[in-house]
């Protein structure tokens, strides 16, 4: 990895972020339309440099896809956008994590109120031992977003029809999150990000402990969600970020080999690391 | 040839033992069992003793264990579960203060009960009790004396260890993934481990509590000097009454009767009630905990 230094890195990003992007530097990045962006970010834990200067767009309503190996940093890149690797011993960032132009990493952040903003969904699909309701309303509560209960019906209902399972749960809202399919609890734990009504929503391998239906209910229902959400998915499954995402960005040991339109990343990559990857030479 | 004879021997000494242990524990339970039978009844169940405790019942005690460990269980179950709440959501596990009260409440749990009884009078009765006498009613004596509320303080430090266990057991149980849903949700610390946390753990606050209970409801000496009496015509109504207690009251009727052949039945029965009672606690115990389990989701 020694020819891989951030001059390369850079050198192969820009040519492609051009067609794209317009300016070259980190401001016009955050501005045009991207939601987010992350700029020159170095994440560590402890000494271990996790995520090594990495810059890149996450447009507003469109599907950014993170791939790349295991280990290669893109859960905690995903997990720098909304702040949740605060709690772990040791880890720390430089640079900016940019929100609609201000750095959430900033001291001033309301990590709470960050994280209504940004929502997430995990890989295990982790609904909470309460009932269907209970957990989609778990987040509007603890918010206290919501005084009224007819209110509060009516949000888990527009929840659970956007996560597109309204029609399976609807006679059954007093039971337990636990009795559904890991597809179905999958889904849920959408709704229930999605009932705090967040700006981007952070999908850390949403799919992979599904089987192929349940995976490509999931997927139908991203670009479905992109109307409304600016999404962030981490896969290590290339066709999954080929079918869903707009952009996708190919993480190596922390650094980011390049990030460009989904079609041009798979067709014409611009990097031979890319194409190694995507062509299962190694990974 | 050698070899083979030691390896069976050894298994027949195993089950020896295992017999051994099986042949007590139904000596014990056939004997009291088949000599306390008899005497159950409802006026035994109901009534105050009488004729110098050889006639009558044990009501007082079973109503003075029961106040007691009500009581008991109102301190130290509030207590036990925030310290648990504390090591297993907060401290930091490498932290000094986490170290010493780690190490505090595992000493804590190895102490003998007698010493908890000199604890009680010591602190409670003497130091709390007069502190409140005189703060409070002038220097008369109405708290510095064995009295229920310190029986039952007693016998709360007696038990925290084993809320403060079962408890945190419980909260380690649940995923962490449960608590990253609950921060990526814009939940604060506290109220994922209030509204989340706590209640699945739920389970293992019941049962810390019953264990504390039946602990509490079997243990004599720590209340021998803080407030159990020897004989009282009227229940306690009071926090500093005193009160009569089953296993004290066992006690009394094996040492301290006047005629301890006329007692000898009726201890047989009081000890059947104590077993019977504590034996219970922790079937309740057991199943509330399976229960439990059932009921938040057989998917983990």
């Amino acid at each position: 990895m020694s020819t891989s230094g951030t001059g390369a890195t850079m050198a192969n990003q820009f040519p492609l972020l051009k067609t794209e992007v317009k300016a070259q530097s980190a401001p016009a990045l955050a501005s045009a339309d991207a939601k987010m962006s992350l700029d020159c970010l170095d994440a560590y834990y402890g000494k271990r440099l996790a995520v090594d200067k990495v810059t890149m767009p996450f447009r507003e309503k469109l599907i950014t896809a993170i791939i790349g190996p295991s280990g290669c940093g893109k859960t905690t890149l995903l997990r720098t956008l909304n702040r949740m690797n605060d709690s772990i011993p040791g880890f720390r960032v430089e640079g900016k994590v940019l929100l609609d132009g201000n750095d959430i990493y900033h001291s001033k952040t309301d990590v709470i109120g960050l994280r209504r903003r940004v929502g997430m969904v995990f890989q295990q699909p982790n609904p909470f031992p309460k009932s269907i309701f209970d957990n989609v309303a778990f987040g509007m509560r603890i918010n206290g977003l919501v005084k009224d209960h007819s209110v509060l019906v009516e949000r888990v209902e527009q929840a659970l029809r956007h996560a597109a399972l309204w029609d399976v749960v609807k006679d059954r809202l007093q039971k337990s999150a636990m009795m559904l399919s890991g597809g179905e609890q999958q889904r849920l734990c959408i709704a229930r990000a999605l009932a705090v009504q967040p700006e981007v929503l952070l999908m850390d391998e949403p799919a992979s402990a599904l089987d192929p239906i349940s995976t490509a209910k999931i997927e139908e229902l991203m670009v479905e969600l992109k109307k409304d959400y600016t999404i962030v998915i981490v896969t290590h499954n290339m066709q999954q970020a080929a079918r869903v995402s707009d952009f996708t960005a190919f993480l190596l040991n922390g650094h980011l080999i390049e990030c460009c339109p989904t079609p041009q990343l798979f067709t014409t990559p611009g990097d031979p690391r890319t194409e190694a990857y995507i062509t299962g030479r190694f990974g | 040839m050698k070899l083979r004879i030691m390896d069976k021997t050894f298994v027949y000494l195993t089950g020896l033992a295992v017999l051994i242990i099986l042949a007590l524990l139904f000596t014990i339970l056939g004997n009291i069992v088949a000599n306390g039978w008899t005497r159950i009844s409802w006026e035994f169940l109901s009534a105050n003793p009488r004729e110098g405790m050889t006639e009558g019942g044990i009501f007082p005690a079973i109503f003075g264990t029961a106040l007691l460990v009500l009581l008991m269980s109102i301190f130290v179950v509030p207590l036990g579960v925030l310290v648990a709440i504390y090591f297993s959501e907060y401290a930091n596990r490498t932290s000094m203060l986490y170290r010493w009260s780690r190490s505090a409440v595992d000493n804590l749990a190895g102490v003998p009960s007698i010493v908890f009884g000199l604890f009680g009078l010591g602190f409670f009765v003497q130091w709390v009790g007069r502190g409140v006498d005189k703060a409070f009613f002038g220097g008369h004596l109405a708290f510095g004396q064995p009295a229920l509320i310190w029986a039952a303080l007693t016998m709360a430090v007696l038990t925290l260890p084993v809320v403060i266990v079962s408890v945190e057991e419980a909260l380690r149980a649940v995923p962490q993934s449960f608590r990253e849903a609950s921060y990526a949700l814009g939940a604060t610390k506290s109220q994922t481990t209030f509204r989340l946390v706590l209640p699945d753990a739920v389970s293992g606050v019941l049962t810390g509590g019953i264990l504390a209970v039946s602990r509490g409801a079997g243990e004599v000496a720590p209340i021998l000097f803080v407030g159990a009496a020897y004989f009282l015509p009227h229940l306690p109504s009071k926090l500093n009454d005193q009160f009569m207690e089953l296993g004290y009251h066992i006690f009394v009727l094996t040492t301290q009767s006047p005629d301890v052949e006329a007692t000898k039945p009726l201890l047989y029965a009081t000890v059947l009630v104590l077993l019977g009672l504590t034996f219970l606690l922790n079937v309740v115990a057991i199943v509330v905990r399976a229960r439990l389990r059932v009921l938040s989701g057989a998917a983990r």
